[in-house]
Parts: structure tokens; C-alpha cells; sequence
């Protein structure tokens, strides 16, 4: 999980700049100048690793993730996956891409169709990708994630608005995994929910990754998440890369000022600091429904 | 109540006071418990810090101190006292005087607290004119600009013409805060002022914030989700959870030594800078309950791994820890069990670990994870 592997990254970009019209008025619109989202960004993301992208506002952390999902298009520069160049790809190859790389939301109610049973929602992938034609095999995978996502496969029948928001944000893993994913991405998963609902998810997204042998890429404001959950971390700001290390190293020693006022900004928690148990033990946590 | 009977060590007469409130909505689901039986005091350039999830209540105690919360539907009891007056009885007139002069606001979100239409500037002027209608519109104004310079506005002469929308959220926030202590009130009550900022710019209101209370002399009240927030602001803490204060103490004796699994459980599950990389948090299982039919006897113990039998029957009061001045803790626990199980967890060990290391029995039904969905 170190990253340092052999061969092309699972994923990466190259010189990555997506710049987006910046424009004055409601009626007349007119183009005032262009700002650089994402301004000339090189990162590889290494099969098996949990990386860390961190920035504040503006810093184009979220923008990038999507360009890194083809979700996006960049204004220049190379996404590739596996070693291959995928920036405009279409089609079957598109379609593929997705079975291979999720997308988690900050916002579950805001990405699940309320009309839509939680059921429905999570067999969506199965239908767009012509998987599991069959019922029954689709209600029983259906039941499985579910169950995979600390749930109970009952909640099946029940629509969006009847559940908590860690609840809705299991429904949101379980459809992301439903396909097997290589790559997850997941954009500041727990920024909405409560204190104590933001470590079960945490703690699920964990066990998910070593159980299903996940890369993971955790877009986040904040440095004391990415600590606990990553291996290494990508500092942003306004759109430019200011720092890429491995966790331990980038909290213990910072070299850019940016990074090191970014970790001096974070509201320290005093008295004895309890850890958990260092190892991500599986099924830790994934069994208590929020 | 008890409260009031253990004055904070900087002894100073309390400007707000709260006994026993209680504050429920009467719905069409039924009759939601916001607020059930909250006490608490703030003396003057002191900060009190209010921690609790969605639904604990924290807001509601705040803005039903403020009078903010009366309506046809609330059912509202036990007293609030600003500088001795009875605010739950005052008349709305009486209320709106009090309101900005001597009990002031500050919210979450500036965008929907500032009107989008109208001037900062201008704003800030109706606030200072509000309470002084003697003020003239160019003397209003030279307030405003005032103001903003004390909130560490750059250019405040200018910016005094913005709209909130030209603003960023930190100077949206400062605004705020500038329209609040426009007329130098005596308690500042700040409901999770920095949650929508970044974390470098909420390190400077948190600063901003302290200065003012300082210089002005201001009872704070802070609230806010987030223990590191809490711990940079607060002389005195009190834990919300279900409507209830579960835990009361000085800041640097609730960090040092908590006494109650609520407590034990949010400083576990938190993520912090200071852990060693990759190390796991505990979360507390379960969700914050139902606040239409709460749970009997300890309301937190369906979530609780220490609990007993007996505890979902008995309700605790909060009761002054022996031998800590100021800490209060409403939990059913002996204070020896608590030292012990807190010794155990500060240590590393998981919940499971601590009760079995004190020699506590497997919760005597089912464990606090098996929570039925919604």
C-alpha cells in the first residue's frame, strides 16, 4: 500500500488545467476573464493506496476529481488510466471506465432520486451496465450490499427521505461499490453528517477498502480525516498543487508555508489523545447502522 | 439549578442565567422534547461552550434565550435571567429593546442572515439605529465604518458600500459579527459561527471573537459541534445530548478527565492531527434518538456499552463530581467505575476492552449497535 509499485499508476494526470469562464451579469452575461480551476496539476494515484487530496475552498480539490473521473473535461492535459491516455474517452470505452471508477457524494440526499426506492437506487448500476438481467439475483446482490454497508437488506423497499443521513450515505457507498470498483472517490463523504455519524462512515469507508481491495481517493477540507484514513496526502490550492506526501511525513515535517499553516489552522482537541487500534481491522465497525 | 450553587473559580456575578428550561414543539408526528430541563450561567468575559449533534437541543436552548423561538406551538418553561430580568415572560416590545442592545446573535450563515439588497453598510447603521434613534443617518454610517475596522475589515471605509454577496464568507462573518456587538451587548451568543468556513479563516474569527469578548467585556455563549472549536474558545463546556446537559466542567477538566460515555465516545470518534497516522476511531454506535419518544431512564444508554439494567429505568441528574470543582456529569455510573473505564480508554483500549478490564458484565440485553432502522 505504499505506493511505490512498479509499472504505470492506477490512475493519474498530466499537466491537468481546466479553466472555467468567469462571467458578469444575470440578463446580458458577458465573459469578464477565465479562472484556472485546476492550473497545470501532475498526480498519479498507485494501485491498493489512499490518498488524500486537501484544500479549502477554491482550491479546484473537487474539479480535479472529477476530471480524474471523466466527469469533466479539461481545458488541456492528459488523464490517463492503467498507462492509457482515456481524456476524451466516449462510448464502450466510457461505459467501462465508469465500472471501474465511483464517485461518492458530500451530499447523499442530494445525489439519490427521491422517488426512487433505495433498492431501485442501488440496482440502477446493474441495469445501466446490463448486469444481473434476473430479478431475484438482482434483489439478492441488492440485499448483499446492503448488508455489505452496515444496513439491513430490508431497507431495500424504503425510499431516501425515510432514512438518516448516514444511513443515506451507506445507500451512496453501496451503490458505488455495487460494480466491483477499482478506484473510489469520495468527496468530503462526511462534511454534512454528525459528529458521531462521521467516524461510522469513516470507519466503513476503511473496512470497505481492505476488504474489497480498494483504491481510494478521499477528497477533503480536513487534515485530521485524511491523517487517520490515508496513506499519502496532495495539498491544493487555487488550483495548483502545493504538496504531495506520504501521510506521516507531510504532518511531521511540512515543506511548503501553506501546509504548515493549513495544519497550525486545525483546532486542536487537548488532554490525552485516544487512539484506536492502529490496524483497520475489518468489520470493526461496518455492522452498526447509523 | 446546582449550577448557580458552584460559581465558575473567576467568581465574577453571572449576566445569563438559565434554570430549567424546557422547550417542546408540538407537531403533527407529536410533541418533540427539544429542550428538557437545561441550566447554565455565563458571567461576564467568560465564554460557556455548548457541544452537541443535530438535535440535542444547543440551538433551540439559545434562540428560545433570545425569544426567538415563541409560537402558538411551543410550549416553553423554567426561567432566563439577563442581568436579573425574566426574559421568558417579557413582552415582545420589551424583547425587541433587550434584543441587539443587550443580548446579541451571531449565526451560522451570514448569506441568509445579512439581507442580499441592502448595503452592508446600511445594515450596520440600522442595527447601531435601532437602539439609538437619536443617531443620524451620517452618524449611523461613521458607526458602520468604525465597526468594520474593529472587526478587522480591510478598507472598511470602502467595503462599507458592499453588498454581502461581493464579500467572502469570512468577511460576510466578520460583518455579522460587527452588526452584532454594534450597540456593545452584554452577552454574545454565537451559534456555530465558523462551521461554513475554511479552517484558516475560522482560526481568525475564533481569534476575532475572543478579542471582542474581551474587550468588550461580553458573556459569550458558543456553540458549536466540534470539541477542538470548543477547546479553543471556551472557559466552560457543557455537553448536550437529547435535550439534556450530560456532562459540565471547566474546558481544561472536560479534556483532561470526562466523565461520561457521551463525552467518552465523541472524543474517540473524533479525528485528530496529533493521532498516529492511520490510526482507527472508535465510533458510537447507533444515532442520536427521537426527541418525540425519547428513550427511558438515561437517554443516551441505547448507545451506551457501559449500560445496566438499571439504567434504562433510572434517569440521572446532573450531579457535582466529588472532588472536581465545577464538573457535573448526569450518569448512572459509580465515580470509580468512571475513573477506571476513562483510564482504560485514554490508554488505547476499545470500549469493549475498558468494560471488560473494570470488571463490568456484558451489557445484560442486546449490545447498542443492533439498532432497528428508521
Amino acid at each position: 500500500m505504499s505506493g511505490a509499485v512498479g509499472g504505470a499508476p492506477l490512475a493519474e494526470v498530466e499537466r491537468l488545467v481546466k479553466r472555467f469562464p468567469l462571467t458578469r451579469g444575470v440578463v446580458f452575461r458577458r465573459r469578464i476573464g477565465e479562472v484556472a480551476a485546476v492550473d497545470d496539476v501532475t498526480l498519479a494515484v498507485h494501485a491498493g493506496e489512499s490518498l488524500g487530496i486537501v484544500g479549502e475552498t477554491g482550491s479546484g480539490k473537487s474539479t480535479l476529481a472529477r476530471i480524474l473521473l471523466n466527469l469533466l473535461e479539461p481545458t488541456s492535459g492528459v488523464v490517463r488510466w492503467r498507462g492509457e491516455d482515456v481524456t476524451h474517452a466516449r462510448g464502450a470505452a466510457l461505459l467501462k471506465l465508469r465500472r471501474a471508477r465511483q464517485l461518492v457524494f458530500q451530499d447523499p440526499a442530494g445525489s439519490l432520486n427521491p422517488r426512487k426506492t433505495v433498492g431501485a437506487a442501488i440496482a440502477d448500476p446493474f441495469a445501466i451496465h446490463g448486469l444481473l438481467p434476473e430479478r431475484a439475483a438482482r434483489g439478492r446482490r441488492v440485499g448483499e450490499l446492503l448488508e455489505q454497508v452496515g444496513l439491513d437488506a430490508a431497507l431495500a423497499n424504503r425510499y431516501p427521505h425515510e432514512l438518516s443521513g448516514g444511513m443515506r450515505q451507506r445507500v451512496g457507498i453501496a451503490r458505488a461499490i455495487a460494480l466491483g470498483p477499482e478506484l473510489l472517490v469520495a468527496d468530503e463523504p462526511v462534511s454534512a453528517l454528525d459528529v458521531s455519524i462521521q467516524a461510522q462512515i469513516l470507519m466503513l469507508l476503511r473496512d470497505l477498502r481492505g476488504e474489497l481491495g480498494l483504491t481510494l481517493v478521499l477528497i477533503a477540507h480536513d487534515l485530521a480525516v485524511v491523517r487517520h484514513m490515508c496513506d499519502r496526502v496532495a495539498v491544493m490550492r487555487e488550483g495548483r498543487l502545493v504538496e504531495v506526501a506520504p501521510v506521516a511525513e507531510l504532518y511531521a515535517a511540512p515543506r511548503e508555508d501553506y501546509t504548515r499553516e493549513l495544519l497550525a489552522a486545525v483546532p486542536r482537541i487537548p488532554g490525552p489523545a485516544p487512539s484506536g487500534p492502529a490496524p483497520a481491522t475489518p468489520q470493526s465497525s461496518s455492522s452498526s447502522s447509523t | 439549578m446546582s449550577a448557580l450553587e458552584q460559581p465558575s473559580p473567576a467568581a465574577a456575578e453571572p449576566v445569563l442565567r438559565v434554570e430549567d428550561l424546557r422547550v417542546a414543539f408540538d407537531t403533527r408526528e407529536g410533541l418533540v422534547q427539544a429542550v428538557a430541563g437545561v441550566s447554565f450561567a455565563v458571567a461576564p468575559g467568560r465564554t460557556l461552550g455548548i457541544v452537541g449533534e443535530s438535535g440535542s437541543g444547543k440551538t433551540v436552548a439559545a434562540t428560545t434565550a433570545m425569544g426567538l423561538s415563541r409560537g402558538p406551538r411551543v410550549r416553553i418553561s423554567g426561567r432566563v435571567l439577563l442581568d436579573g430580568e425574566e426574559l421568558l415572560a417579557a413582552s415582545p416590545e420589551r424583547l425587541r429593546a433587550l434584543r441587539g442592545a443587550q443580548i446579541a446573535m451571531v449565526f451560522q450563515d451570514p448569506l441568509s442572515a445579512l439581507h442580499p439588497l441592502l448595503r452592508i453598510g446600511d445594515q450596520i447603521g440600522e442595527a447601531v439605529r435601532a437602539h439609538r434613534s437619536d443617531a443620524s443617518r451620517a452618524a449611523a454610517r461613521a458607526r458602520a465604518v468604525e465597526l468594520l475596522e474593529w472587526v478587522a475589515i480591510p478598507d472598511a471605509a470602502r467595503r462599507v458600500d458592499a453588498y454581502p454577496h461581493e464579500l467572502s464568507g469570512g468577511m460576510r462573518q466578520r460583518a455579522m459579527i460587527a452588526m452584532a456587538i454594534a450597540n456593545e451587548p452584554r452577552v454574545l451568543i454565537a451559534d456555530e459561527p465558523t462551521t461554513a468556513l475554511d479552517v484558516t479563516v475560522q482560526r481568525q474569527i475564533l481569534a476575532l471573537l475572543r478579542r471582542l469578548r474581551d474587550d468588550l467585556g461580553m458573556a459569550m455563549v458558543f456553540i458549536t459541534h466540534d470539541l477542538g472549536v470548543v477547546a479553543e474558545t471556551a472557559d466552560e463546556v457543557a455537553v448536550m445530548y437529547a435535550g439534556r446537559i450530560v456532562e459540565q466542567a471547566p474546558a481544561h477538566e472536560l479534556f483532561a478527565a470526562p466523565r461520561h460515555p457521551y463525552t467518552w465516545g465523541l472524543l474517540r470518534s473524533m479525528p485528530r492531527l496529533e493521532a498516529p497516522a492511520g490510526a482507527a476511531l472508535v465510533p458510537i454506535p447507533g444515532r442520536p434518538p427521537s426527541l418525540i419518544d425519547p428513550p427511558s431512564g438515561c437517554r443516551f444508554h441505547p448507545r451506551c456499552p457501559y449500560v445496566r439494567e438499571r439504567h434504562r429505568e433510572v434517569e440521572p441528574a446532573l450531579e457535582p463530581v466529588a472532588g472536581a470543582l465545577g464538573h457535573r456529569v448526569a450518569c448512572l455510573l459509580s465515580e470509580a467505575e468512571r475513573r477506571a473505564l476513562w483510564a482504560r480508554l485514554a490508554a488505547g483500549a476499545t470500549p469493549e476492552q475498558a468494560r471488560a478490564a473494570v470488571g463490568q458484565a456484558a451489557p445484560a440485553a442486546a449490545p447498542p449497535a443492533a439498532e432497528p432502522p428508521a
